[in-house]
């Protein structure tokens, strides 16, 4: 690092090259006053309060790069009256009740005039201003009150530099200059994504919180949304969760939260919380004891041992409740029917990229995006399913990174996007191979990785021969142009990352998707280097974990597989029973089983399948074939209503654990406040230690941790000491002194011959397309603003302002056609069900494809959705499914 | 439509002409010469503004040089008849001098003219600018084929700065160094952009060169691309300028379709895209760094300098931003020569200098005058002095953001340094005159007013401190000053122009400044005596009637808007100061031969002649 000495003030300050003269100051405990500068944001110089003497020039030191040798002066006459005055000005125009403004004490505002010394009699002399401004409430989380707004920008930088949103902007010219949206409109009608980023950096009391309660004690844990593991201190009053703030030291957020993050946590103090166990008495959930309801699940249970039980584990809680889930279902209940919500989501990365890489894992960090030079967002609606990695993508964007984004529906992404190839729902495979077959016929691929790290080459080439850029364009309705287009970029912009998510996943081939993501990155070299990749975006907070827990069917913690009899043989040892070498049945199956009634107990601990899974009336009526059913729960889910008995599960605030996030990295959860259940963990271990079993005498998570460690290689050297850290640690950590993996298959990838495998594909349309009768193609997603099936985030007030209900989004042409307008209220039936909602007219959806979300109970759109399974990973179709649409 | 031995005439088509109908003389000409079948003997041509746009519309013939001014599309068919016909030119539409009255047939022989060297407005009002060919005929496009294919661009830059051409945006900055640094910064791809963000109330320099002599303007972008390594410029103008938008691009299409612009000009191997950028009003916008950010799409607000665009300018690649005025000179100079060029001006400030000059003279108009040329000259000579035989008060030169200049100094020479020593700007050339009946704190509220309002609101000195002096400013001229507002005027004043983050805050305090330098007893006459010796401020004024002068004729009764005169016939009016809104209806309405109502302001009662 290179470094420049000045003087400050008489002071020798040495400091990196390229820093502003403020930074230098500041880092060196000169206090410059300033109110426009943020360290988060590029320099702005509106406050001019900065300015500093340089060579006897006045210049502004945010803007001014050190320079050897530079002599400056922090205070002269001049400096000293003209600061006086900006300040004395910037005062005038701002009101003047801090004691009851909750920004007191914590103003910049304050701060600089205190530094100045400004006095009342100072302020007297003026001439005093008169701005109305009225206070926009619209936001469900946070007030604006432009009076207090000193316009340093900082908020408007924010949304532009941090966000990448835009929402805000200076507005109108003069001393009616104000922060506005587009059109002045009130905050919640413009483009705003309530991350609250620009909250969180404001200066004074012009952006506020609703009902502001500050925390009296924080504690520094991990977020329980989705896959991408943000970092944030939860605030308490008492019991109470009523805060959260981004944790700046971790490298996955760096402070950043999106809006469910920041302020989705109501849940966890919500009045519908259960807090005593129920269990069903003459046909009736009634409120018990803990020890009658654990002692009656240990006595049900004990019948049904070996395959007719199935548990279902949780992609929300800890790798601690989800190990101790599986060994009871393994070890305890005989029987590897043992899966959860990871077979809807990720299932197909599991099994394909372990075909082709031998680890099904996103192969880079998140941070690492920011020096990927070319992206291919293939089936990610980023910013509203990931938003912190939207961030990412949006930041390296505006740094000058290339963004090709292919999507059916026309994402948010595409706002900042060089190519937007708008494909035909399921047509993936088409079109990465099609971009796989210009690169090899224009002589872009990567000839040297493809020849020392990889194998099945050839094969591979001649399937190709099926993917001519004319047939590739049939398919996929993508233009041959754009497809050499987009093919010459992500050869030849490199490092360029692969992500995506369930719009690869979710399809009867969603296995062969995958494989075709893992054949175009290894084609292109595009693997083990930083900012390269092929990633997948993993949904839930700990979908990552439960999978790596062993909370699937075929294998044990850390993959390793029941069928194979030297595992076996470990964990048997390890756990001191013997163990089933057959493969337990899949999430879907499980649901095929009741209703043919080969399982006939199920465990189910967060989790709530009769809104999450596709075909729901199919899982409904699997789980009313049941004999036995208990659920574990925050709340009384749709599912939780049908249980025999209802267990009080606890919320990531009040357990210990961790979770490991999309990027393999294991980072703690910290209890927070009093359980208003009992842990997970604990109250698993309770079941198996009331059925008699040994081996769940865990004492804490810290214990099951050591266990984990012991027995998945991947999981080796991880402890909670070393978790304590600012980042975690990214598996496959197999030691003690290992620090964790960033980026896998750098030298060797983990298949048995350590090469990356080619896997010749062929195209398969969706299993169930439109028709006469069914003529719209429905496919599924979420919103930034809830998750999953809105168990969390409805609970949140604010949340269902921003997002009130479901909307089926549909293209203005076919709303047209159908006389159908934006807000009316329309019925859509599939074969299989039909769901009422509310229609949202957007050139979003492409012509013939309407979109909907999963969140809402009311609108059950999963009673549509396809039950046609992916013949590997046993995923079912989710993303396309055939519909009508009605008025309703 | 002309050739030899032909007359020519010359209709004015600039912005202030065409809104006086100028389009309908040229067609009613154009008509009656087709109706007589005089085709071969004369023809109308379009022109851009000859600048006298206080006479216009301006029909100039040519080549014999009679001027015809406030001309009407009805004078049409006497002029046709008469002067081509009849070869008797029409005189009664000739100029006629204010101070002799006599009518000047030859525009050679009009003060405005004779005075005159124009360099920059070499063509406006000659050539037609919607003919390439004309301007071609004229020797356009000669400078760019010569720098483009006999000189590198190094010597270009070198010529230009031999000649000592000063940015004519207002900041006087050295052209040719400005371009050297582009030309030496590092990076491949450049730009040069065009300012015609010409925003000063009363100005329109740079509107009248796009709109008389686009080619010149495209010409010395030309020219300047290749000097500083630029293939892609922008002409950023405002939309308020219609016709100037149309013009230059009816130019530009004439001027690529020939070559002169586009891919390998002139097979010179160098190649400039030049896109039209309309501006959406913002006076600040007219600042380089807000112009390059209202050109990235974004709202057009300043950033601090350092970095100076000609190393980190549009999407952060070196860019040059240079005046219209500036750049329709460089083809001179590269035609003519540096030396030819700098033979004209001062030491420091070569070439000449276009005013807008307007105000209470008796021409006003658009000027051209060498640069050292006296305020005196350029007032008295050219503008013809003032109207009605009034005192000279003040010159506020610079547009709003400008001082304004006392009579003790008008034998000022006009150059960059000397305004500037004098408190004032050169700025894009605005040059307003005013006389004894302006009162100087109500200028300095009237320009203080338009900058409060145009301030993009950014920086706080300039968004507050502006707002501040236009209240205080207010105050004073509503007799609600406090002692101590002098100094604290100067006090934010000099605060808003150290510490404002652009020109527009660092300029906006000098009408305030340079009033008080200059003319401080009229402010302490506001403040101390709430009284205003111009007896321009209205709240501070008090009529009444002289009894022995009253005829009671009773016509200011029936003027009077709030019923504040009472009286009846023979007997004198009295006018009820608690009812009088100082409108001056009654003033106005009392006829001059008894001249009864006298206006007076401040507490003294101190009478003013109005």
């Amino acid at each position: 690092m290179e470094t420049v000495t000045l003087t400050i003030d008489g002071m020798e300050v040495r400091t990196q090259k390229g820093a502003s003269i403020l930074e230098a100051a500041l880092a060196r405990g000169i206090y410059i006053p300033h109110l426009c500068h943020h360290p988060d944001l590029g320099p702005f110089g509106a406050c001019r309060l900065c300015l500093v003497d340089v060579n006897g020039r006045m210049l502004l030191a945010c803007y001014t790069p050190v320079a050897e040798g530079m002599k400056v002066s922090t205070e002269t006459g001049a400096l000293a009256s003209i600061r006086k005055m900006t300040m004395m000005l910037l005062l005038n125009d701002h009101p003047s009740d801090c004691t009851v403004c909750s920004k007191d004490s914590k103003c910049d505002l304050q701060k600089v005039s205190a530094h100045l010394g400004i006095t009342k009699a100072d302020l007297a002399i003026l001439r005093p201003a008169r701005r109305e401004n009225p206070v926009d409430t619209s936001n469900p989380f946070f007030d604006r009150d432009l009076a207090k707004c000193i316009l340093c920008g900082i908020c408007v930088r924010t949304c532009d530099e941090i966000q990448g949103a835009g929402a805000i902007d200076f507005g109108f010219r003069g001393s009616k200059t104000t922060i506005a949206t587009l059109w002045d409109r009130p905050l919640a009608e413009s483009n705003c994504e309530s991350c609250g980023e620009c909250l969180v950096r404001c200066p004074v009391g012009a952006l506020v919180p609703k009902g502001a309660k500050e925390p009296s004690r924080e504690v520094r844990t991990t977020c329980p949304y989705c896959g991408v593991g943000c970092q944030f201190f939860l605030g308490m009053r008492g019991n109470e969760v009523v805060s959260s703030r981004g944790y700046r030291g971790s490298p996955v957020n760096h402070g950043e939260l999106c809006a469910k993050g920041r302020f989705g946590h109501s849940f966890v103090n919500h009045k519908s919380r259960i807090t005593k166990p129920l269990i069903r008495k003459d046909g009736k959930l009634v409120k018990t004891s803990w020890e009658e309801a654990l002692t009656h699940v240990a006595t049900r249970l004990a019948g049904y041992k070996g395959d007719a039980f199935a548990a279902l584990c949780s992609a929300k809680c800890t790798n601690e409740d989800n190990y101790v889930i599986q060994k009871l279902a393994r070890a305890v209940m005989g029987t590897n029917n043992i899966d959860h919500c990871a077979r809807l989501c990720h299932a197909p990365s599991v099994a394909g990229l372990a075909q082709s890489f031998g680890s099904g894992a996103m192969t880079n960090s998140i941070e690492d995006l920011l020096e990927t030079k070319c992206f291919l967002a293939i089936g990610t609606n980023t910013t509203s399913a990931h938003p912190v990695i939207g961030l990412r993508i949006r930041k390296a964007v505006r740094n000058g990174a290339k963004l090709i984004v292919a999507n059916p529906r026309e994402i948010e992404l595409c706002r900042i996007s060089d190519m937007f190839l708008r494909q035909r729902p399921g047509t993936d495979v088409a079109l990465l191979s099609g971009l796989a077959r210009i690169i090899l016929d224009e002589g872009l691929e990567d000839r040297e990785f493809i020849a020392q790290r990889t194998e099945n080459f050839d094969e591979f080439r001649k399937s190709l021969e099926a993917f001519d850029t004319a047939t590739v364009e049939r398919i996929t309705g993508v233009p041959a142009e754009e497809l050499r287009h987009a093919a010459r970029m992500y050869a030849t912009v490199k490092p360029a990352a692969l992500l995506y998510s369930m719009g690869i996943t979710q399809h009867s081939h969603g296995t062969d998707n995958v494989l075709a993501c893992g054949n175009l990155a290894m084609l292109t070299g595009n693997l083990g280097k930083p900012g390269a990749g092929v990633n997948p975006l993993r949904g839930q907070n700990n979908v990552q974990g439960s999978c790596d827990m062993g909370g699937l069917p075929n294998v044990f913690p850390g993959y390793q597989r029941v069928d194979s009899a030297e595992a076996r043989l470990k964990f048997e040892k390890a756990w001191g029973v013997a163990l089933p070498s057959k493969p337990g049945l899949t999430l879907t199956e499980i649901f095929d089983g009741a209703i043919n009634k080969a399982i006939k107990a199920v465990y189910l601990v967060g989790e709530n399948p009769v809104l999450s899974d596709p075909d729901a009336h199919h899982v409904e009526k699997g789980i009313k074939s049941l004999e036995f059913l208990v659920v574990q729960d925050l709340f009384l889910t749709e599912t939780a209503e049908m249980a025999d008995v209802v267990l009080p599960a606890t919320s990531f605030a009040e357990k210990d654990g961790t979770f490991t996030n999309t990027e393999r990295r294991v980072q703690r959860v910290r209890r927070a406040i009093e359980p208003l259940g009992r842990p997970d963990w604990l109250v698993t271990c309770q079941i198996a230690k009331a059925m008699g079993a040994k081996g769940f005498d865990f004492q804490d998570p810290a214990g099951i941790m050591a266990e984990v460690a012991s027995l998945a290689p991947q999981y080796g050297g991880v402890t909670y000491d070393r978790l304590e850290g600012p980042a975690g640690l990214q598996w496959p950590c197999p030691s003690k002194d290992h620090p964790g993996t960033p980026i896998l298959h750098t030298a060797k990838f983990n298949t048995p011959s350590g090469k990356g495998k080619f896997v010749p594909l062929g195209y398969i349309p969706p299993k169930e397309l439109p028709d006469d009768e069914y003529p719209f193609l429905l496919t599924t997603g979420r919103s930034l603003y809830h998750f999953h099936t809105g168990t969390m985030t409805r609970k949140s007030d604010g949340l269902n302002v921003l997002h009130p209900r479901e909307f089926l989004e549909i293209g203005p042409e076919d709303a047209g056609r159908l006389g159908i307008s934006d807000g009316e209220r329309i019925v859509v039936s599939s074969r299989r069900g039909k769901v009422e909602a509310t229609a949202k007219v957007t050139a979003a959806s492409p012509p013939g494809v309407v979109f909907m979300t999963f969140h809402f109970a009311e609108s059950r759109t999963n009673l549509l959705t396809s039950p046609h399974l992916d013949p590997v990973a046993k995923i079912p179709e989710a993303k396309v499914c055939a519909v009508k649409v009605e008025k309703a | 439509m002309t050739g030899p031995g032909k007359l020519a005439l010359h209709v004015c088509q600039g912005t202030g002409c065409v809104s006086s109908k100028s389009p309908e003389i040229q067609a009613a000409l154009e008509r009656e010469i087709a109706a007589r079948g005089i085709s071969g003997r004369a023809g109308v041509k379009l022109t851009g503004c000859h600048g006298f746009c206080q006479r216009g519309p301006i029909v100039i013939v040519e080549p014999e040089g009679i001027f015809y001014s406030e001309v009407k599309p009805e004078d049409a068919p006497e002029i046709v008849r008469s002067h081509i016909v009849e070869g008797k030119p029409v005189e009664r539409l000739f100029y006629k001098d204010p101070a002799s009255g006599n009518a000047v047939p030859f525009y050679r022989d009009i003060t405005f003219y004779a005075k005159q060297q124009r360099v920059v407005l070499r063509n406006c009002g000659h050539i037609n600018p919607e003919i390439i060919d004309d301007y071609i005929a004229a020797g356009g496009y000669r400078a760019e084929r010569k720098a483009l294919l006999e000189m590198e661009p190094e010597q270009v830059i070198a010529e230009v700065k031999r000649s000592g051409l000063r940015g004519r945006g207002g900041a006087g900055f050295p052209t040719g160094q400005k371009w050297e640094f582009c030309r030496q910064a590092p990076g491949r791809q450049k730009y040069l952009i065009c300012n015609a963000d010409e925003g000063d109330p009363g100005a329109f320099m740079d509107r009248s060169v796009l709109e008389a002599d686009p080619h010149s303007v495209i010409e010395g972008m030309v020219i300047a691309s290749y000097a500083i390594g630029a293939t892609e410029g922008y002409v950023y103008v405002r939309a308020e300028y219609p016709l100037a938008v149309q013009r230059v691009g009816i130019a530009l299409r004439q001027a690529t379709e020939r070559g002169f612009v586009g891919k390998n000009i002139l097979g010179s191997g160098h190649g400039l895209e030049l896109h039209v950028k309309e501006g959406a009003g913002a006076f600040v916008c007219g600042e380089e760094t807000a112009l390059m950010m209202s050109i990235e799409g974004r709202r057009g607000m300043p950033r601090p300098r350092p970095p100076f665009p000609a190393q980190s300018g549009l999407w952060g690649k070196p860019t040059i931003i240079n005046n219209v005025k500036s750049l329709a000179t460089v083809p001179v100079i590269i035609d003519r020569g540096a030396d030819w060029f700098a033979s004209t001006g001062t030491e420091k400030s070569k070439g000449t200098v276009v005013f807008a000059l307007t105000g209470l003279m008796a021409n006003c108009g658009l000027v051209e005058v060498p640069l050292g040329m006296t305020l005196r000259e350029t007032i008295f000579t050219i503008g013809g002095g003032l109207l009605g035989g009034r005192k000279f008060k003040a010159v506020q030169t610079g547009g709003p953001s400008g001082g304004c200049i006392p009579a003790s100094l008008l034998d000022l020479p006009v150059d960059y340094d000397s305004l500037n020593a004098a408190g004032t700007i050169m700025g894009s050339g605005g040059m307003v005159v005013m006389d004894d009946r302006t009162c100087m704190v109500d200028i300095a509220r009237y320009f203080i007013n338009f900058t409060a309002q145009e301030s993009c609101g950014k920086c706080v000195p300039c968004r507050q401190g502006t707002r501040q002096m236009l209240d205080i400013l207010v105050d004073l001229t509503q007799g609600r000053g406090r002692p101590g507002d002098i100094e604290l005027l100067q006090e934010i004043g000099e605060s808003v122009k150290a510490g404002s983050l652009c020109g527009l805050g660092q300029t906006a305090p000098n009408p305030v400044l340079s009033t008080i330098r200059y003319f401080r007893d009229e402010y302490e006459a506001h403040i101390n005596e709430k009284r205003c010796p111009a007896l321009a401020c209205r709240p501070l004024l008090s009529y009444r009637i002289d009894p022995e002068k009253c005829a009671a004729c009773g016509l200011c009764k029936r003027a009077c808007p709030s019923e504040a005169i009472a009286g009846q016939k023979k007997k004198p009016h009295v006018i009820d100061p608690a009812k009088c809104i100082k409108c001056g209806s009654c003033f106005d309405a009392c006829p001059k031969k008894f001249g009864a109502v006298v206006v007076s302001s401040g507490e003294t009662g101190a009478q003013g002649v109005a």
